[in-house]
C-alpha cells in the first residue's frame, strides 16, 4: 500500500439551494477539487461519489455516471461508483477512494459527496434519513433519528451526571464557528439559552440540537503521495482511513452510551496514524445530534468516557485544549447534506492544514481528524489527515 | 404497498416471538439465525430455535418524542422507550397508557397489543407491540386484593413461530 | 340434553383510558351537560386512545381471559367478535385477534354484527359447539369503540371497550343453565354502509325497542328456567346508559342490590357490544359459588337474548387477581378536554394531507 495524499478540494454552499440541481452542485464540487489540485481530466482513473438517497429524494439512482456524464467526462468512460452508508456516505466514498490510491489500482481520483434534500417535504425528508436506521424495529414503532439519539442522551445523563446545558454547549460552539465560514447553512450565532430552549423535537434534545438537512456538495482529489508536489503545494496525506460498524439497531449496542463503531474505528486509525488524540489539533466530529459529538470525543479518546459533559461546560475543545473542533460550524451548523457531510469534513480539515482557514484559522494545525456516523452508530469512519511541510 | 413486508414480522409483532441458540442459549428479539454470541458463529447454524419472550421488562432509556415518526402524528407527544426484557434482549417500543411525564429509567413495563401504522384511510391497518407500565398489586384500586404478583400479559405461545 | 354444564371458563375484560364527562361535552354544544349526565345516569365515558380500536382491545380482554384459566390458546376451536365498529368493513377483526393470541390455525373464526348484542349472540354460537362437542374451546367477544354524531345524544354515551369469555365443557365457572332470545324487525337504531355515524329513531329507540324486548325476553327466560326474580343474585341487562337498566329492572321486580354489580355504564359510558359482557365480568368479579345470574343482553334492529347462569365451586380454583378488576376500569382513568377527544376519534377534518 502506497502512502495517498490529498491534492484539491471543492466544496459548494450548503444551505437550501432552490436555483441548484443535483446535478449542477455535485459538478461545481468537483471541478473545485481538479482545478484547485491541477489535474487535467484526461489523467484522472475514476470518480467516488458519496449519497445516501437520491433515489428517494430525486426519483434518480445510478447518480455516479450522471455525474460524470454531466462533468463531460462520459467520453473518457472512466469507472464512476457511488457509495452509500447512510450518513457516513461520504467518508465511506472516501475511504473507497483512498483505498483505490493506495492499492495502486488508480493513480487519481475524485471523491465526491452530495445530497440534494430540499426537493422533498420536510415530513418525507425526515422519512427518508431516519431510515438510516431499523426500519423494521425501530421506526415502524414510532422511533425517529433525534428520538433514538435523544434515548442516547437520557442514558448518558442518567449515568454520568451530564446536564442538558453540556448538551447545549457543541450547538452554541458550532453556530460561533460557522458565522465565519461562508459556505456553512447557519450564519447566525445561538446562546446556550436559545439551544436549551428551543423547541422540543424529542426530549431532552430540542430543534437546535439537531443538525438541518441541507442541499450541498463536497469533493477532493486523491493522488499518490510521492509526486504529490506536482499538483499541489501543500499536500496533506491521508495518514489513516478507517471504518468499523456495529449492530444496526441502538437497542442491540453492547452500551447505549458508547459507539463501539466509533471506538474501533478511532482505534484503528490512531494506531494505523502512530497518533493518539493530543496529537490532534483540528477535529471534524459529527454532531448531527448534539449528545453524538459528546459521545464520539469520549468514543474516540479525547476524554474519558462520562467526562463529555464535563469537558463541552468547560469549553475544552472549544479553543481552550489542544484539539480544537468543528471549525467549519459542524454538521450542526456548516450543514448536513448527508452524502456530503464526510467529504466536506476533510475540506475543511485541508484548509486548516494548509492554513487557508483564515478568520477560523487553529495556528499550528499539523495533523487533523475527521469523524463521520451513519445512522446511530451502526457505521463509523475515522479519518487521520497530516500537512506534508 | 408494504403489505407482504408486515405480514411476515406478525409473529414477532404480534407475540414477541424471538429466537434462542441452543449452544449458549441467549436470547434474541427479533429472531436470528446465527448467533453472535457464540464465538464461532457458524456452530449456532441450525441451531437457534423459536423463543416466545413474555413481554415483561423495565425502561432502560426513553425520549418523549414531539416531532413525531410519520403516521404517529395523532399521539404527540409521545414516550418512546428501549426496554430490557425480562429474558434479556432489549427492543424499542412507544410507552402507552402513561402520562409522558411519568415515564422513568427502570419503569417495569408489560406488552401490549395496539395499531401501530395505516397505510390511509383506505389501506391495511399494522398492529403490533407497545409497553405500558405493570399496574402493581396492592395499590390504587387493587388494594386489598389478595397478594399476588402483578398483572402479566397474556402473551401465549405462538404456532407459527416456527415461521421464525 | 348432554353437556348442559357447559358455561364460562373464563373472562377477560379491556377499557381504554381516556374519559371524558357529559359536561365537557355539553359545553362545546350549549347544552347543559351535567343536567344531561344526571338524565342519563352517565357520569362519564371511555374513549379510546388513538391507537386503539376493537381488535386491540379484544386482544387486551382475551389474552386476560387465557391467562387466568392457562388456557393453550391451540385448544380454542371457534374465536367470534362481535362489534359493530370493526375498524375493516371487510376483512375479520377475528383473525387478527386469533393470531394475536396464538390460536391460529387450526379454529374457525367470523365477525358477529347486530348492534348491541353482537357478542351475546357469540356467546350462543359458542355454546351450541361447545355443548355438541364439536370444539373444545369457544371464544365469544363483544368489542366496541362505538361514535355518537358531534352534538348527538348518543355522544354523551357512546364509549369503547371489550369483554371476551372462554366458553368450555372443563372448569367451568359459571354453568349456562338456560339461554333464550327475542327477535323481532325493529328500525330503533341503525347505520347504513358508508355512514361514519349511526342514526336512531329517537323515542322510539325506548319502548317498541328495548323495554319491549329485555321485557320480554326476561319473561321467556322465567318460563324456560322456572325462575322469577327472586332466585338470582344478580342481574345484568345491556345498558345504553344507567337510566334504561334500572328502568327495566325495576319493573321486572329486581332490587337495587340485585342490579348493583352489573351496572357499569354510569362509570364507563355504553360499550355497546361489551356492555352486557363487562357488566357480567363485574359480577363474576364479585360472585360466589352457588350464586345465580341473569343476563338480559339487547342489540338494536332488534334482538335480546338471555341467559342463566350458576356459579359453580370451580370458581375456588380460577384466578381472578390476574389481570385487572372491572373496578379497575370503573375508578381510574384519565380525563380528556373535548378537544382532545375530538382529535382522538377522528373528529377533526384534516383534509387530504
Amino acid at each position: 500500500m502506497r502512502d495517498v495524499a490529498i491534492l484539491g478540494i471543492g466544496m459548494t454552499k450548503f444551505g437550501e439551494l432552490w436555483d441548484h440541481s443535483f446535478r449542477e452542485i455535485g459538478i461545481e464540487a468537483g471541478f473545485q477539487a481538479l482545478v484547485d489540485g491541477k489535474l487535467g481530466s484526461h489523467d484522472l482513473g475514476g470518480l467516488y461519489l458519496g449519497n445516501m438517497a437520491s433515489g428517494a429524494f430525486l426519483e434518480q439512482e445510478h447518480i455516479a455516471p450522471l455525474i460524470l456524464d454531466y462533468a463531460g467526462l462520459a467520453g473518457h468512460h472512466l469507472p464512476a461508483i457511488r457509495v452509500e452508508a447512510g450518513g457516513a456516505s461520504g467518508a465511506m466514498a472516501l475511504h473507497e477512494g483512498y483505498l483505490a490510491v493506495a492499492s495502486g489500482a488508480y493513480d487519481f481520483v475524485v471523491v465526491g459527496g452530495a445530497e440534494k434534500m430540499t426537493d422533498v417535504s420536510d415530513t418525507e425528508a425526515a422519512r427518508i434519513v431516519d431510515a438510516t436506521a431499523d426500519t423494521e424495529w425501530e421506526l415502524v414503532f414510532g422511533a425517529t433519528l433525534p428520538s433514538l439519539w435523544a434515548m442516547v442522551a437520557r442514558k448518558h445523563m442518567h449515568e454520568y451526571g451530564t446536564r442538558r446545558e453540556d448538551l447545549a454547549a457543541l450547538p452554541v460552539h458550532d453556530h460561533q464557528m460557522a458565522s465565519k465560514n461562508p459556505l456553512a447553512h447557519f450564519r447566525n450565532k445561538v446562546t446556550l439559552d436559545q439551544v436549551v430552549n428551543s423547541g422540543m423535537v424529542a426530549d431532552p434534545l430540542g430543534l437546535l440540537d439537531c443538525a438541518p438537512l441541507s442541499d450541498g456538495a463536497a469533493a477532493v482529489l486523491l493522488g499518490p503521495l510521492e509526486g504529490a508536489r506536482k499538483y499541489t503545494d501543500t499536500p496533506v496525506k491521508i495518514a489513516a482511513s478507517q471504518v468499523a460498524c456495529d449492530t444496526m439497531a441502538l437497542h442491540h449496542r453492547r452500551d447505549l452510551t458508547t459507539m463501539d463503531s466509533t471506538v474501533f474505528a478511532g482505534k484503528r486509525a490512531f494506531s494505523q496514524a502512530r497518533r493518539k488524540p493530543s496529537d490532534v489539533q483540528v477535529a471534524e466530529i459529527d454532531d448531527a445530534y448534539s449528545i453524538g459529538g459528546l459521545v464520539a470525543l469520549e468514543d474516540l479518546g479525547f476524554v474519558a468516557k462520562g467526562e463529555g459533559g464535563v469537558a463541552m461546560r468547560d469549553g475544552r475543545f472549544f479553543g481552550k485544549g489542544p484539539t480544537q473542533i468543528n471549525t467549519s460550524g459542524g454538521l450542526k451548523a456548516q450543514g448536513r447534506p448527508f452524502g456530503a457531510v464526510g467529504v466536506a469534513q476533510v475540506v475543511e480539515l485541508v484548509r486548516q492544514l494548509r492554513g487557508e482557514a483564515k478568520e477560523r484559522q487553529v495556528a499550528g494545525a499539523q495533523v487533523g481528524l475527521a469523524h463521520n456516523v451513519g445512522g446511530t452508530g451502526a457505521t463509523s469512519v475515522v479519518t487521520v489527515l497530516e500537512r506534508m511541510n | 404497498m408494504t403489505i407482504a413486508r408486515f405480514w411476515r414480522e406478525t409473529p414477532r409483532r404480534y407475540n414477541l416471538g424471538g429466537s434462542r441458540c441452543s449452544v449458549c442459549t441467549t436470547v434474541y428479539f427479533p429472531p436470528r439465525t446465527v448467533c453472535p454470541t457464540c464465538t464461532a458463529h457458524r456452530q449456532s447454524l441450525g441451531k437457534m430455535e423459536p423463543f416466545q419472550l413474555s413481554g415483561e421488562g423495565e425502561v432502560v432509556t426513553f425520549s418523549i418524542v414531539h416531532e413525531p415518526a410519520e403516521g404517529f402524528e395523532m399521539q404527540v407527544p409521545y414516550a418512546l422507550a428501549i426496554v430490557k426484557a425480562v429474558e434479556g434482549p432489549l427492543l424499542t417500543g412507544q410507552v402507552v397508557n402513561v402520562v409522558p411525564e411519568e415515564v422513568k429509567i427502570g419503569l417495569k413495563v408489560h406488552a401490549t397489543f395496539r395499531k401501530l401504522r395505516e397505510e390511509g384511510a383506505a389501506g391495511v391497518i399494522h398492529y403490533g407491540y407497545k409497553f405500558a407500565p405493570k399496574e402493581e398489586a396492592g395499590t390504587g384500586p387493587r388494594a386489598g386484593r389478595e397478594a399476588e404478583p402483578a398483572p402479566t400479559p397474556a402473551l401465549s405461545p405462538d404456532p407459527s413461530r416456527a415461521r421464525a | 340434553m348432554q353437556n348442559m354444564n357447559a358455561g364460562i371458563v373464563s373472562y377477560g375484560v379491556y377499557v381504554p383510558r381516556y374519559r371524558i364527562t357529559p359536561a365537557e361535552i355539553g359545553q362545546v354544544w350549549g347544552v347543559d351537560g351535567a343536567a344531561m349526565g344526571q338524565g342519563l345516569n352517565i357520569e362519564r365515558k371511555s374513549v379510546p386512545a388513538p391507537d386503539e380500536d376493537t381488535i386491540t382491545i379484544s386482544t387486551e380482554a382475551l389474552r386476560v381471559a387465557l391467562l387466568r384459566a392457562k388456557i393453550d390458546p391451540q385448544e380454542i376451536g371457534a374465536l367470534y367478535v362481535g362489534s359493530e365498529s370493526h375498524p375493516y368493513a371487510v376483512k375479520p377483526t377475528a383473525t387478527i385477534v386469533a393470531h394475536a393470541v396464538g390460536a391460529t390455525p387450526h379454529l374457525t373464526a367470523a365477525d358477529y354484527e347486530f348492534a348491541c348484542k353482537a357478542g351475546t349472540a357469540a356467546i350462543q354460537t359458542c355454546l351450541g359447539l361447545v355443548r355438541s362437542e364439536m370444539i373444545r374451546y369457544g371464544v365469544a367477544i363483544g368489542t366496541d369503540t362505538s361514535q355518537g354524531a358531534p352534538g348527538d345524544a348518543l355522544e354523551y354515551s357512546a364509549s369503547a371497550g371489550g369483554g371476551a369469555l372462554v366458553i368450555g365443557r372443563e372448569n367451568v365457572i359459571a354453568t349456562v343453565n338456560h339461554t333464550v332470545s327475542y327477535t323481532t324487525d325493529t328500525p330503533d337504531f341503525w347505520r347504513r354502509e358508508g355512514q361514519r355515524y349511526p342514526s336512531h329513531g329517537g323515542r322510539f329507540t325506548g319502548e317498541p325497542a328495548y323495554f319491549r324486548h329485555v321485557s320480554e325476553c326476561a319473561k321467556s327466560m322465567f318460563q324456560a328456567a322456572g325462575t322469577t326474580t327472586k332466585d338470582y343474585t344478580h342481574v345484568v341487562f345491556h345498558q345504553p346508559n344507567g337510566k334504561f337498566p334500572r328502568r327495566i329492572g325495576t319493573q321486572l321486580g329486581f332490587t337495587d342490590d340485585q342490579m348493583k354489580y352489573g351496572m357499569v355504564t354510569p362509570r364507563i359510558g355504553n360499550t355497546y357490544s361489551a356492555a352486557a359482557l363487562i357488566g357480567l365480568a363485574n359480577v363474576l368479579d364479585h360472585a360466589k359459588p352457588g350464586e345465580r345470574i341473569l343476563v338480559v343482553g339487547y342489540g338494536s334492529g332488534a334482538g335480546s337474548d338471555a341467559f342463566d347462569l350458576t356459579v359453580t365451586d370451580a370458581l375456588a380454583g380460577y384466578n381472578r387477581s390476574i389481570g385487572l378488576p372491572v373496578q379497575f376500569f370503573l375508578d381510574g382513568g384519565v380525563e380528556l378536554s373535548y378537544s382532545v377527544y375530538a382529535k382522538f376519534r377522528g373528529k377533526i377534518d384534516m383534509g387530504e394531507a
